[in-house]
């Protein structure tokens, strides 16, 4: 292979690309520090707007019911996304397939204000209560696609003779799939998983449809506080949201590697 | 032992039937259901619209619904304005994130081997933080009074404020910034795979870099062209946050509308009239975009 040079332009476009991502969010995260009430004047250094984010109720409150909903939708959807996955991977022509593709990329490409919209016309329809519930159903529907996805890719590179080995060794098939399958995609399905989770945590639209009088999330609380205006404590929640998310990301990249060390290592 | 195969064949059956049967309820019905009542006519009741559906009245049913709501959205002219507006506003755009992300993920391309892998984080890992804070990072910049116009008049760029927020300008900036991994992404895909000594061909034989450009590269990479400006198109077109944030009052948006609608006007047939408006306009790309993703995952196996 040749060796690819990186030209002068190639250089300038990616510094000037990864600034342009990351400075606005690096900008955030420093006035989040900042004394003065006024979100875009330095006024010395503070951490008041983290204490008094702490003492928010209201946001606290918000932040907890975005929590629960994330974890419960991520983990029925990693569930229904896998079985989805398997279905379209090894089942082969089940009838109605095309629909079922359809519906589990149509989703995925849909204007948010839709599916929002159409599952509380749904859930009014059946007389459902808005409130926790209908955004942990509705973020299950929207993210299990995004599941299947993922877990699909993996299945499709997945060696089938593995299966195959087991089985005529007399594994049954519920065996087979627990002791052999589920190992090999079991990245997939974390990645999954991950994915869910940010996607609910981080939804305004299809929450704000379905969100009731008894719960509202986090994202629907600081949507209505930029309405108003900038806000030193809006600034403080997504640096701690931004944090989290860095740290997760990174101890994730660390993990993978250190497995791949590992099989590595096993296999020599 | 006919029992044990027909146990087993029902329990694989449920595979495919529990995800179907979900999606079945929690897609499929609450779609059509949107389609009725984007037929019906508004009530001043809660819910506020007329019932759904009652079975000992199916003559009724039918004779009850009109395209009343879809005669509207033709009369009145601001859904028509608000349509072109969100097109045109997502394909320009698109073209600005092609113009921005190119050169990006050529660069990304060309990186040495090494730091490839590190450099795909890094566009992925801004992707994982709220996309509502990011676009509320660009409030803060962009205020007439705010950070992106005390950097200029400290340099001595400009001597009055910006009045960029609240415009047009605004929006294409938050859409380009939300969007730019997924243009990025699917061109460095293909540029990554791409064969130099094509290009070093073209060069022995004569052809100046920038027409080899645009005769090896750019075809070349257009399977990732197309399916990032379509991922960006798509959701662009219905997009509701980034105009509502970043963009004026005079920012029309089909997207926009259909929320206004819904929560500040309360009608909710008219919305769900828009929302079927909206899905039409954006059927060709989607069925395209799920061709060339069906062709992309055959060629993968």
């Amino acid at each position: 292979m040749t060796i690819r040079r990186l030209s002068v332009f190639n250089v300038t476009s990616l510094v000037i690309g990864f600034a342009f991502l990351y400075l606005p969010i690096l900008l955030l995260v420093i006035y989040s520090f900042n004394a003065s009430r006024l979100v875009t004047v330095w006024g010395g250094f503070s951490t008041q707007w983290y204490g008094a984010l702490f003492r928010n109720d209201a946001l606290m409150e918000a932040a907890w019911v975005t929590l629960r909903v994330a974890l419960l939708s991520a983990t029925i959807a990693t569930v229904l996304g896998t079985l989805a996955a398997l279905a379209l991977t090894r089942y082969g022509r089940f009838p109605g397939r095309t629909l079922f593709t359809g519906m589990v990329y149509a989703p995925m490409v849909m204007p948010e204000v839709i599916t929002g919209l159409s599952l509380l016309l749904f859930f009014v329809a059946v007389d459902f209560d808005r409130g926790f519930w209908t955004i942990t159903l509705a973020h299950t529907t929207l993210t299990m696609c995004f599941v299947t996805v993922v877990v699909q890719s993996r299945l499709m590179t997945f060696d089938r003779s593995l299966e195959e080995a087991a089985m005529d060794l007399g594994a049954p098939p519920l065996r087979t799939f627990f002791s052999v399958t589920l190992p090999l995609i079991a990245p997939s399905i974390v990645a999954g998983f991950l994915l869910a989770f940010t996607l609910s945590m981080d939804d305004l639209v299809i929450a704000s449809f379905n969100a009731g009088p008894g719960a509202t999330t986090l994202p629907i609380k600081i949507y209505s506080a930029v309405r108003l205006g900038l806000s030193p404590e809006v600034n403080a929640a997504s640096a701690i949201l931004i944090g989290i998310v860095t740290l997760g990301v990174i101890s994730a990249t660390l993990l993978s590697k250190r497995s791949v060390l590992r099989s590595r290592r096993n296999a020599h | 032992m006919m029992e044990r195969t027909l146990t087993r064949r029902l329990s694989a059956g449920l595979v495919p039937a529990v995800p179907y049967l979900w999606l079945g309820v929690l897609f499929l019905v609450p779609f059509l259901i949107v389609l009725k009542i984007s037929l019906s006519d508004p009530a001043v009741a809660q819910p506020p619209y007329k019932p759904v559906f009652e079975w000992s009245d199916i003559a009724g049913f039918f004779s009850a619904l009109d395209f009343e709501n879809f005669t509207l959205l033709i009369e009145d002219d601001l859904y028509f304005r608000a349509t072109l507006s969100s097109v045109r506003i997502a394909a320009v755009s698109t073209l600005l994130l092609l113009l921005v992300g190119f050169p990006i993920a050529y660069g990304m391309a060309r990186a040495p081997e090494r730091y490839r892998a590190l450099l795909v984080a890094a566009i992925i890992l801004p992707f994982w933080t709220s996309f509502l804070i990011r676009i509320y990072a660009w409030v803060a910049i962009l205020k007439p009074e705010g950070l992106l116009t005390q950097a200029l008049m400290a340099v001595g760029l400009i001597s009055e404020p910006l009045d960029i927020l609240n415009t047009e300008t605004a929006v294409y900036i938050g859409i380009v910034y939300a969007y730019l991994p997924f243009m990025v992404l699917p061109l460095y895909a293909t540029l990554e795979k791409m064969d130099d000594t094509l290009l070093e061909a073209a060069l022995d034989l004569g052809s100046t870099p920038w027409r080899s450009f645009w005769t090896i590269t750019v075809p070349l990479a257009m399977p990732g062209i197309i399916a990032g400006s379509l991922l960006c198109f798509i959701p662009a077109v219905g997009e509701f946050v980034i105009p509502d944030l970043l963009g004026g009052s005079e920012t029309l948006m089909i997207g926009r509308q259909l929320w206004s609608e819904f929560f500040s006007n309360r009608d909710w047939p008219l919305a769900s009239a828009v929302a079927i408006l909206l899905l039409i306009i954006l059927v060709v790309p989607i069925v395209i975009y799920r061709d060339v993703e069906a062709r992309r995952v055959e060629v993968q196996r």
